[in-house]
């Protein structure tokens, strides 16, 4: 009763564990083992856990696949990118142009002036702003469209889908406006600060690490809040919380919301590390890879759908490089291996073999308290659908749960 | 029969719905006062379970009226009506399988039930006391810690009642709560039901005859979408078109 009633907003002990590693990880071990080239390349990765983590929360929690979260990443990378875009195109650097003092493909592209809705990018303020508003913006207009109507599941997935393929195409068609094909490049300093020495790429990882370990607070604090309870529970019973007197659509809204902020940061963090923004990050393959990320990772666990998006993206650059043509068939193998085999991903691996070891050792060793065994595995246990507890009586739980669904179709 | 009585707590008026031109409820009209059981009977596919549907807003009625205290609830989503005070047990027992008892008793309450709401609910002593005092009423303050999924059929039933209670709605609505409960639960169900529609109105939908005899203050007969008889329970026995196409059976 005790720990019922205290809350869920303090942390277990194994929680504190899991997030100490990760933060051990992020900020000490890959700084100290990486040298520059590759830990700029590790905190490329961490943009897309971003993307991740707000899969957990949208897709894990609240049941909503979306494969078109690039979209959310590209709108805030190329928020970024705009502004310093700006920033590198002053009339001096850019004099040799016809017109100077717009960004250099605009010039290629024969406008002779800036664009109104570029006008406001000059502001950092503005744009770190839009980093965050502007896939929110969006994901609002869409959840209001989809939610409000009720429409879910596949055809929702498809929908997102086809969203990341219209931008990626919108974008590459209005050349003249976002850089096309090649994306806004040659990005050079923020405020005066050249981004591209090793030096500002250094300090640009350990932000990028602080701002997904905020995310990664906020996340859990979601999560482990009432409405997290209440994702739970509509992903199961969509139905059922309508009658509890929750409106579904608002929910659904504002997870997928979360997601998109959470995806904007992750994509300006990308610009700012890697230097350039363009189409080749917004469309369908790195949405659905994002995906892949997370459901390696876990998709019940935020902490695994870091360790994921990490795991993937190295196993990506180690193999492309040796066999290019073989990666992308290797990576669609590890996803259909990782739904068929292992539904948790590696949180799920973790929690039901790992996990109990540990305590084992922990009890051996004459340790009490420090793993207080109903509280484990973080985020994961907490929302995993029985399925490690219940044993094999799961299939037959969720097939009573589809009856109980809906009662008595029409008269 | 009197229309407009302002006493009246829920007034069904002209309820039509008709699927593909099939009417699986046709011209339907009825009234609840203010602590009434309303009991509804019929042979299977008489649409009483659509009644309570359209109601609640699950389903979306043809035409006609449902004025719930002065609200049109015609017009309402179902999250707003179950703001309104109407309450809805349904007939396979849907609780949160994933969640512990006393998480779905939680979600239940009624409080912070928008997204902010949501967000910085807390779990204080209110919460706590209340979630206690269902939980002892439905007869699961030894299992609040475990999850919905693991408890027997009956007791996800009673879950579901609790659930609605902690809502304390003012118009309960429940299909067949007794459905599928051994003869020990059933009892312990009737008691339950004894106790909850003391306060409250309530439509039941229920097969079995004992126990409508046992809690009912007027009953409807369903058949084909449409009223056959209805008031008090011993002169619905004496009806030969019910004893026909219902009670003969």
């Amino acid at each position: 009763m005790l720990a019922r009633m205290t809350g869920a907003l303090r942390f277990s002990p194994a929680e504190i564990a899991g997030f100490a590693i990760l933060a051990a990880v992020v900020f000490l071990v890959l700084p100290l083992a990486l040298d520059t080239f590759r830990l700029n390349l590790a905190g490329k990765y961490l943009t897309y856990a971003f993307v991740a983590v707000g899969l957990v929360l949208c897709w894990g929690a609240g049941g909503i696949l979306s494969l078109g979260q690039g979209v959310f990443f590209g709108l805030g990378g190329y928020c970024m990118a705009m502004f310093l875009k700006l920033e590198a195109s002053t009339p001096a650097a850019t004099r040799i142009q016809s017109t100077p003092g717009i960004p250099d493909f605009m010039d290629w592209n024969q406008l002779t002036a800036l664009p109104w809705w570029w006008e406001p990018f000059h502001s950092l303020a503005f744009s770190l702003v839009a980093v965050v508003a502007v896939p929110v913006a969006l994901a609002w207009i869409i959840g209001l469209a989809m939610f409000r109507r009720r429409v879910g599941g596949v055809y929702f997935a498809i929908i997102t889908q086809s969203l990341a393929a219209i931008l990626t195409i919108l974008v590459i068609g209005q050349q003249g406006f976002t850089g096309g094909v090649n994306g806004i490049t040659d990005l050079r300093t923020l405020l005066g600060w050249d981004i591209r020495t090793d030096a500002a790429k250094e300090i640009l990882y350990f932000v990028n690490g602080a701002l997904l370990f905020a995310c990664l607070l906020l996340a859990r604090f979601i999560l482990k809040s009432k409405l997290g309870r209440v994702l739970v529970a509509m992903r199961d019973q969509e139905d059922r919380v309508r009658f509890s007197g929750y409106d579904v659509a608002q929910f659904k809204m504002f997870i997928f919301c979360a997601g998109a902020a959470f995806a904007g940061v992750g994509g300006a963090m990308f610009t700012l590390q890697v230097g350039f923004m363009s189409p080749t990050l917004v469309g369908i393959v790195p949405s659905i890879e994002m995906v892949i990320f997370c459901a390696v990772g876990g998709r019940l666990s935020i902490l695994g759908a870091v360790y994921g998006t990490l795991l993937v993206n190295w196993a990506k650059t180690t193999f492309s490089e040796s066999f290019p043509e073989l990666w992308l068939l290797g990576l669609g193998a590890l996803f259909i291996g990782v739904v068929m085999a292992f539904p948790n991903g590696l949180a799920g691996l973790y929690a039901d073999h790992v996990e109990p070891r540990i305590r084992a050792l922990l009890a051996w060793l004459g340790v009490r308290g420090a793993m207080p065994a109903p509280v484990a595995g973080g985020a994961a246990r907490e929302m995993a659908p029985a399925r490690s507890v219940a044993g094999g009586r799961q299939s037959g739980r969720s097939l009573q749960a589809r009856g109980g669904a809906s009662p008595e179709p029409g008269p | 029969m009197t229309v407009c009585n302002p006493n009246f707590l829920l007034m069904v008026e002209g309820l039509t719905v008709s699927f593909d031109g099939f009417r699986a409820v046709d011209d339907l009209s009825f009234y609840v006062e203010p602590n009434e059981c309303q009991v509804i009977i019929g042979p299977n596919g008489a649409g009483k379970t659509t009644v309570l549907d359209l109601i609640c807003g699950r389903t979306r009625a043809t035409a006609g009226s449902v004025n719930f205290k002065g609200l049109e609830l015609l017009d309402m989503r179902e999250d707003q009506i179950v703001h309104a005070g109407v309450g809805r047990k349904f007939q396979t027992p849907s609780v949160y399988e994933d969640l512990t008892v006393f998480e779905n008793l939680e979600i239940s309450y009624p409080r912070g039930r928008n997204v902010w709401g949501a967000l910085l609910f807390r779990r204080d002593r209110t919460v706590g006391r209340r979630v206690a005092e269902i939980a002892e009423m439905i007869f699961l303050e030894d299992h609040l810690d475990d999850k919905a999924g693991h408890l027997s059929h009956g007791q996800k039933q009673w879950l579901e009642t609790g659930m609605l209670l902690i809502q304390d709605p003012e118009l309960l609505m429940l299909d067949e709560p007794v459905a599928g409960m051994s003869i020990a639960e059933r009892r312990k169900t009737a008691e339950l039901l004894h106790r909850i529609i003391e306060d409250r109105s309530v439509i039941v939908i229920e097969h079995d005859m004992g126990f409508v005899e046992d809690i009912a203050s007027r009953v409807i007969v369903l058949h084909e979408g449409r009223i056959l008889s209805e008031g008090p329970m011993d002169r619905i026995k004496d009806d030969p078109r019910v004893v026909e196409v219902y009670l003969g059976h």
